[in-house]
């Protein structure tokens, strides 16, 4: 037999659990969004990005590089006389998210264009849902091949991993600081970007004449690379490719340097964040990436965008939220030309894209819809990136 | 010679925290049969908390975020954290599953994955713990206890046997015969043991189910506080709350726990030593792409040879 007062304890027990579990719902919902009642007159486009997350500073820097563009736009009068407004939805860096971000973003909202992501397979996630709702996608900064294939609404405004991965793989090969014989590659085997970047590099450092003597993986958010660490050690590389993203980067290097290893690392773009010298400290003095651009390089048009963007934000903006403010440019570059708001109107226009002055140099969109830009190799010197080279596409 | 050394070196580390873990799921099984989904988040407020208490004492002490305080701060944090956690698990079996202690299993499986799924979203909150990954400032140097030399010249490598790992294997070890001697050698114990064997029995021989019960999810709770407190030490980059790192570890050291027979105090034990070693000799010998999968068949064929676990039968003594 039940007793009155346990009964009532019961009830009162779900009521609670009931409320609490409904108001973290309603506030689900809430935290998302941004939009809210918009006159008729602005013209609304969509960004998803990682805002939360273990790859924050991407959806974070991106966000505020798109920002900085839609100011620049609205104070010069708008696209023909109406002012944009951005709607920003965060994935927290997960597939599943980004597909309902932009599902929203397309159905709901009714942008007429969406900017993201930065991840590659996040952007292959939410690319079929702009491609088949017919709204034009750029992704500032996925570097995957396959994020365009998806069809001919989709475009990026950086270069992709068959480039990016012979380029570290020459400079690993041949960079004076490196002259690498011998490499391994750790992969995160749970994103294209990362098994993309792998099978290039190791391609080309094998065609350039180099042997990869051990192939290790890990899954993203895995805390402990002891195992793969140890074995890589017992092959005796000169030098450890990891086409990762900087939170699970920086750990690795912190272990690889407690394990006694003193090999320089070598990445690609999803290093470039202020974290990953935040993370590895000084572990990570003399290792290597490719990225889209160099903050120390002196053309004005780059360091008067370091300037504005420090005023606002007091941080160096990184290469995501150059390649934020580009694909905007971009986008309403087009969507003047078009004359109208329509989805393919703006994608035949961004498809025309030639030699647009961007803040990371000159930018074309090819026939696959990629940007074909050269790409610079950074250096890790007290906690920052240091420009070593610039590497042209012919190369 | 000296791969093989460092690889068990992490296998015992790591072992060490599944075990701690693994308790947690066993003792509270063993005395309510059924499993507490929430524990995997326990340990999570445990990682979370004692992040969230260094951030706010170490400034009040004088000590800054980079520089690593004497060792009775880092004792303190921990101290704090197992309180912390402990209170936590208290409130929950007060208040979420005591209720349903005349309730069929299911509802209270049910009601175990609510609670994890409200704690994984509360800690998710910007005024909470916030849904971003954060650094734990380092309460204990990180500094090599031991460096070992094998061979010569060219393919010389090092042994590492580092301070952290160290502290995490003396804490579990501390932390586990202070509950074997609890459960095994106190008046206490022996109630928890009774209440395992038949709660209607042992309630009528005047042992008050209801605390005893309570006193088992504080027990579990203060001891995946402390595992959370030595993963930080550990792995300083924190993942946020609702991370699948965390799922994936808390459902490790559920694997441990069954391998070791569910409801088996030293097979909790056993069987986080022995996953910690399937992991990391597979992931060193064969391949790091199956790392998780050795345990998960590992758990298939224990379940298929010997379904009552390692420990399961031999031993009928039962928390």
């Amino acid at each position: 037999m039940i007793s009155p007062k346990r009964e009532f304890l019961q009830r009162t027990g779900h009521v609670a659990m009931l409320l609490a579990c409904l108001s973290l719902t309603i506030s689900g919902c809430q935290n998302g969004g941004s939009s809210g009642g918009s006159d008729s007159d602005e013209i609304l486009i969509g960004h998803y990005g990682s805002l939360t997350g273990s790859q924050a500073t991407f959806g974070i820097s991106t966000d505020n590089g798109i920002k900085m563009a839609i100011e620049e736009l609205n104070a010069a009068g708008g696209i023909n006389g109406r002012k944009v407004k951005l709607v920003t939805y965060d994935d927290k860096g997960e597939a599943r998210e980004a597909s309902t971000a932009v599902t929203r973003l397309v159905t709901k909202d009714g942008v007429v264009a969406v900017i993201g992501e930065v991840a590659s397979g996040l952007s292959l996630a939410a690319a079929p849902i702009c491609q088949d709702g017919g709204v034009p996608m750029i992704s500032p900064s996925s570097t995957n091949p396959k994020v365009t294939k998806v069809g001919d609404m989709i475009f990026r405004v950086c270069f992709i991993d068959p480039f990016q991965g012979k380029v570290c793989a020459k400079f690993a090969r041949e960079h004076e600081s490196l002259k690498a014989s011998k490499a391994a590659i750790v992969t995160d085997q749970g994103s294209p970007y990362s098994v993309g970047l792998e099978e290039e590099f190791e391609k080309s450092f094998v065609a350039l004449g180099g042997t990869v003597v051990s192939k290790q993986t890990y899954q993203a958010g895995d805390q402990d690379y002891s195992a793969q660490l140890t074995s890589i050690r017992a092959a005796e590389p000169d030098v450890i490719f990891v086409p990762g993203y900087y939170t699970e980067v920086a750990s690795m290097i912190l272990q690889a340097r407690k394990l006694g290893m003193t090999q320089p690392f070598v990445g690609a773009d999803g290093w470039d964040s202020a974290k990953l010298g935040e993370i590895a400290g000084d572990a990570i003095n003399g290792c290597f990436y490719s990225n889209h651009y160099s903050q120390e390089d002196p053309s004005p048009k780059i360091q008067d965008f370091i300037a504005r963007y420090k005023a606002k934000h007091n941080e160096i903006p990184d290469a995501l939220a150059a390649l934020g403010h580009d694909s905007a440019m971009i986008l309403f570059d087009a969507m003047k030309k078009a004359g109208s708001l329509e989805g393919a109107a703006i994608a035949a226009e961004l498809a025309k894209t030639k030699d647009f002055d961007g803040i990371t140099g000159k930018i074309s969109i090819d026939a696959e819809r990629n940007a074909v830009k050269p790409a610079v190799m950074l250096e890790m010197k007290n906690g920052a990136p240091k420009y070593v080279a610039t590497i042209q596409p012919g190369e | 010679m000296s791969d093989f050394a460092q690889t068990l070196i992490t296998a015992i580390a790591i072992g060490s925290l599944y075990a701690l873990i693994a308790l947690g799921y066993t003792m509270v099984y063993g005395i309510l049969k059924f499993i507490n989904f929430a524990h995997s988040d326990i340990v999570v407020l445990g990682a979370w908390g004692s992040y969230s208490l260094s951030v706010r004492v170490l400034p009040a002490l004088g000590y800054g975020l980079k520089e690593v305080p004497p060792v009775w701060v880092a004792l303190m944090i921990l101290l704090l954290a197992m309180i912390f956690c402990g209170a936590i698990g208290f409130t929950i079996e007060r208040l979420a599953y005591r209720p349903l202690r005349r309730a069929p299993r299911l509802n209270v499986l049910i009601t175990a994955i609510g609670v994890s799924l409200l704690l994984q979203n509360v800690g998710q909150l910007s005024f909470v713990f916030g849904a971003s990954p954060q650094d734990m400032p380092p309460l204990l140097s990180d500094r090599a206890l031991a460096t070992f030399s094998f061979g010569e010249g060219e393919s010389a490598r090092q042994l590492v046997i580092g301070m952290v790992d160290v502290v995490i294997f003396t804490t579990a070890t501390s932390l586990m015969l202070i509950m074997q001697y609890l459960v095994f050698r106190t008046k206490l114990g022996v109630a928890m043991r009774a209440v395992s064997f038949n709660t209607d029995t042992a309630a009528l021989m005047g042992i008050p189910v209801d605390r005893v019960v309570s006193f088992t999810f504080v027990l579990g709770s203060m001891l995946a506080a402390a595992a959370g407190f030595l993963i930080v030490m550990k792995y300083p980059s924190i993942s946020q709350p609702a991370h699948t790192i965390w799922v994936l570890l808390g459902l490790k050291a559920f694997v441990a726990a069954v391998i070791g027979g569910i409801g088996n105090v030293r097979g909790a034990v056993l069987g986080g030593f022995v996953i910690a070693f399937v992991e990391q000799f597979g992931a060193f010998y064969v391949s790091s792409n199956y790392r998780d999968v050795y345990v998960f068949t590992l758990l298939i064929l224990i379940l298929l040879v010997k379904p009552s676990g390692l420990l399961g039968s031999t031993l009928r003594e039962k928390v």
